[in-house]
């Protein structure tokens, strides 16, 4: 635009044409410069967005498998998150100085917050939601906060206020990926998150377990005049969701280094935001919905500025995933791949 | 010959499918003043589709219908209650944590004009206006016979009960034209009876009656005309006697195709 | 006539309420008065969410925005943020409607949407008024950000400040005390607003609603404007309450209207019995009572039990609190004082799965 408004300007003097045409390739190199800068900007912010929604498709399954069959949002979730942050990160530590290898002290410090995670999920349900089952269904809703809220505050006391940096025992070499840079955490993590997605789809669609809950989610009473024990199922669903959030906690703290007391709350939120965008109750709706999430958030975050001409900044990120998402709901009001009870889990 | 005035609701190619099943295709009818009208068909006919359409649950695909003389192709069902149809459903839907009076007075609320303003204040004519409700709440319990029953909640009443006052709740908003589906679906003989005498003593106040009902015997008893659909399509029509000897009515009955669902109780009566 | 019934009535009601703040100064010191001043405002705001979650059934997961908004156009017309000095019978109804017409802007669109999005929806825009309000300091500075906005005026009707201490025949009345006197007023006026339409045509709609949609608007219930009057209600109240708050407080900032407090002020609907006045009522006193307490036994309790405070007492506090929640649910699900009607109905709520069921159904027919 500004290239063609300095040429069409009328030249007044034979000796301004030399300096015009200078400044013309000046110019064109700026522009290519400018595309080349926002090109880089773009590979990088979609590559942090892959990274980022891989973790919150992670979280929304967890939400999403509950929701599916329970018809519950389950509050506490976010908080199962920032436990297995906890305790893999105590765990790691410990194993660290007890001179493991790297590579076992990982996967046994994983392991270890999947257990721990699992146990918090059966027994949250065991004690919060079972006994309500058949309560308004606000009541679950509440125990939901209270857990939440006893989980944070149990974190507290244990792990204190402050922020820990999370010990990794290998170093994450950054690639140059066109002009952007990633680094092996980050390929770790979206990685991990696909095989993960792709095995659970595989537990729901094609094994004994996964049918039982498709059937629960689909019809509870004719599930279990069919012979399938709710219950268990139930338990199983929350067990399930519980490891997937020990492995959203792990990779999260992995990728930022720290872990906070309060890292759960805001994660949370955002993946059951995620769920809900995708169309909750829906496993592949959650996934998109976490992908989409992170890419428009770290989208946003990146051009937010541009955008509005510079009112708005950076800090307008959350604004704009939850923008997003009204408006979404507006459009589409059962989320974007909609509630297929066939495809709930 | 019928006179297109005293039409009350007429169909035009009314046509409504949901992906690609075709719930009703270009089903044209219509009811006059003050008859009662039977809808028959075996399940899956499209009957509620067709009740669903003309109470403005559903928007149709095609064609469109005449109700009081005016034209409805899209609509909200507060509006089309507001001209004159109310209904009843057939897995009954009342507001299960109200009293049997409330749920009336709430189908009063269409005829009274009472807003936040009159709520405060309680002024004289608000004041009037709740008296009235309650009056004629009472009167419609009275009317549908279960005046007993006035504080209960509506989820204690006995199945029958229910469906009264379901009709009554209906009532409450003044119809033109009533539409019940399946009022008699799980009632016993004596409370089968009385309803049929409760249906007539309606359409005797001047109210129009669209009926689905499975229980053939009621329909015939009670029916001035009666239309059959099979697949969304109106395959009969006229006054009970024809319909019952229409040989395309006998061949969906009683499975001139191979149908999964079994269709007994319409069956019975009318082989 | 009436008021005369009324009174006799309430007498000792009456009473009781009036001398409260003395009471409790007299026993438990001035600190708590304050926190019963904040008691009053929590019931205001927890009765106009009673009005859509309770009455209407549609759960608003960002009621909080409300309430921020009422405290900020309070705070940004009677500071020296923009030097305006406008007084309470002008800021009070101004923040009311603004938050109102927040109410509206936000509804229209979203109020089709079933439960838990909405939930959801709500939730997302509570956020989104939050972040606003941390980050609109720059390019131009509205809100003065994460550091708020102090200085603000007191409550004050002509040249009689709430802020002030009086002497009146050799008693002493402090800021508490007036506040005390004026929350109570909008708090009774709240109740009775409630009262009334909950017994009124416009509450049976919103009843009805809750119970069942679609047979509300078979009904002729215009199911849409009829939330949105539920939600506009709600959201007026919050604005009042809101503006009390910032001239009580003299000071807001973005970080009193987090997520947290939209879910306590639900906490206090559904703990203390939804769609019932007398519950919410009890659910907010005690959902404001209870940290406060556990905040005073805490670190006391610990010291006298183990001779030194083993874990911060603010954590515990709030653990404590946590448990409370779950474990009130789980013995009373409906609430302390559920509505007659609730408590009647006691057992399952599952009107929504069959709405879904047969509306499944109903499609496939």
């Amino acid at each position: 635009m500004r290239c063609r408004r300095w040429a069409a300007r009328p030249q007044p003097s034979r000796e301004k044409v030399g300096s015009h045409e200078k400044r013309h390739t000046r110019c064109r190199f700026f522009f290519v410069w400018i595309a080349q800068v926002i090109v880089d900007i773009l590979l990088q912010q979609v590559i942090n967005g892959l990274v980022q929604g891989s973790v919150y498709a992670l979280v929304a399954l967890g939400y999403t498998m509950v929701y599916g069959i329970l018809g519950l949002i389950n509050f506490a979730h976010g908080e199962v998150v920032m436990i297995g942050a906890m305790i893999a990160l105590t765990v790691l530590k410990a194993l660290l100085a007890a001179a493991f290898a790297p590579v076992l002290a990982v996967l046994l410090s994983l392991l270890a917050a999947m257990a721990v995670c699992m146990a918090l999920g059966y027994s949250i349900e065991r004690i919060a939601y079972r006994p309500l089952r058949n309560a308004p269904r606000l009541a679950p809703l509440i125990t939901a906060i209270g857990v939440s809220i006893v989980l944070q505050n149990l974190a507290m006391m244990i792990w204190g206020r402050e922020y820990h940096s999370f010990p990794l025992p290998f170093n994450s070499v950054s690639h140059q990926f066109g002009g952007a840079i990633v680094n092996d955490v980050q390929i770790g993590i979206v990685v991990v998150a696909l095989i993960i997605m792709l095995g659970l789809m595989w537990l729901v669609h094609r094994t004994r377990m996964g049918r039982a809950m498709r059937a629960v989610a689909e019809n509870p009473s004719a599930a279990a005049l069919m012979g399938v024990d709710i219950n268990r199922v139930i338990s199983v669903t929350f067990m399930l969701g519980s490891a997937l959030a020990a492995i959203a906690g792990f990779m999260v703290s992995a990728n930022y280094g720290i872990v906070h007391y309060y890292m759960g709350f805001m994660l949370g939120l955002k993946a059951f935001t995620a769920a809900v965008l995708g169309g909750i109750g829906n496993l592949r709706g959650a996934m998109l919905g976490g992908v989409l999430l992170g890419l428009i958030e770290s989208l946003g975050a990146g051009y937010i500025g541009d955008l509005t001409g510079g009112f708005l900044g950076s800090n307008y990120q959350d604004v704009f995933a939850f923008f997003v998402l009204i408006a979404v709901l507006i459009f589409r009001p059962s989320g974007l791949l909609g509630e297929k009870l066939s495809e709930r889990a | 010959m019928t006179q297109a005035s005293d039409r009350l609701l007429e169909l035009v190619n009314v046509g409504k499918h949901f992906g690609g099943v075709v719930a009703l295709a270009d089903v044209s009818l219509h009811i006059k003043q003050g008859e009662i009208y039977g809808l028959i068909g075996p399940n899956g006919a499209g009957k509620t589709t067709l009740f669903n359409v003309v109470t403005g649950l559903y928007q149709l695909d095609s064609g469109a219908f005449d109700f009081a003389g005016k034209r409805y192709t899209q609509c909200k069902p507060h509006l089309l209650a507001q001209a004159g149809i109310a209904r009843t459903f057939q897995n009954i839907r009342l507001f299960a944590n109200m009293s049997a009076l409330e749920n009336i007075m709430v189908g009063r609320h269409l005829r009274t004009h009472t807003g936040i303003w009159g709520a405060l204040t309680r002024h004289a004519a608000a004041r009037a206006e709740e008296r009235d409700t309650v009056q004629r709440a009472r009167e419609l319990l009275d009317y549908v016979g279960i005046d007993r029953a006035h504080q209960t909640l509506a989820k204690h009443l006995s199945y029958g009960e229910q469906r009264r006052l379901e009709i009554a709740r209906a009532l409450a908003t003044e119809p033109k034209l009533l539409a019940l589906d399946e009022p008699a679906a799980g009632m016993n003989a004596t409370e089968t009876v009385a309803l049929k005498a409760l249906l007539q003593k309606i359409r005797a106040s001047g109210i129009t009656v669209l009926l689905i009902e499975h229980d053939v015997k009621l329909i015939m008893g009670l029916c001035d005309r009666v239309a059959v659909l099979d697949y969304g399509k109106k395959i009969a029509e006229g006054v009970p006697e024809e319909v019952r000897r229409d040989k395309a009515v006998i061949a969906a009955y009683l499975g001139g195709e191979v149908t999964e669902t079994p269709r007994p109780q319409a069956g019975e009566g009318l082989g | 006539m009436r008021l005369n019934h009324f009174l006799t009535r309430h007498f000792v009601l009456a009473i009781a309420l009036l001398a409260l703040p003395f009471i409790i100064d007299a026993l438990f010191g001035h600190g708590w008065v304050r926190i019963t001043d904040f008691a009053l405002l929590y019931i205001m705001l927890a009765l106009g969410l009673n009005i859509v979650v309770g009455y209407a059934g549609l759960l608003d997961l960002g009621y909080i925005a409300f309430f921020a908004v009422g405290a900020y156009t309070y705070a940004l017309v009677s500071s020296p943020q923009f030097g305006l000095h406008w007084p309470m019978w002008i800021t009070l109804p101004l923040g009311a409607l603004i938050a109102c017409g927040f109410g509206v802007l936000l509804g229209a669109p979203t109020l089709k949407l079933r439960g838990d999005y909405l939930a959801i929806v709500t939730l997302g825009f509570g956020e989104i008024i939050r972040i606003f309000l941390n980050n609109l300091n720059a390019p131009v500075n509205i809100t003065n950000g994460p550091q708020g906005i102090s200085a603000i005026d007191p409550l004050q009707i002509g040249s009689f400040s709430f802020g002030n201490s009086y002497q009146w025949m050799g008693m002493r009345v402090d800021d508490v005390h007036l506040h005390y006197y004026l929350f109570l007023g909008f708090t009774l006026l709240v109740i009775f607003i409630s009262r009334r339409l909950e017994d009124s045509r416009i509450g049976r709609a919103w009843v009805a609603i809750r119970e069942d949609e679609v047979a509300a608007s078979a009904m002729g219930i215009n199911t849409r404007n009829i939330k949105l009057l539920a939600f506009a209600m709600g959201a007026t109240f919050g604005g009042i309450s809101g503006g009390l708050f910032a001239g009580f407080q003299g000071f807001v900032s973005p970080e009193s209207f987090s997520l947290m407090e939209s879910i306590m002020v639900l906490c206090m609907v559904v703990l203390g019995g939804m769609g019932n006045v007398g519950g919410v009522v009890l659910g907010g006193v005690i959902l404001v009572a209870l940290p406060e307490l556990f905040r005073n036994a805490a670190g006391p309790v610990q010291q006298a039990l183990l001779g030194k405070v083993v874990v911060d007492p603010e954590s515990l506090r709030m653990l404590m609190f946590g448990l409370a929640l779950i474990l009130v649910m789980l013995w009373r699900p409906a609430g302390l004082w559920p509505s007659t009607q609730r408590r009647r109905e006691f057992a399952a709520d599952d009107s929504v799965l069959q709405q879904e069921q047969e509306t499944v159904y109903d499609a496939s027919k």
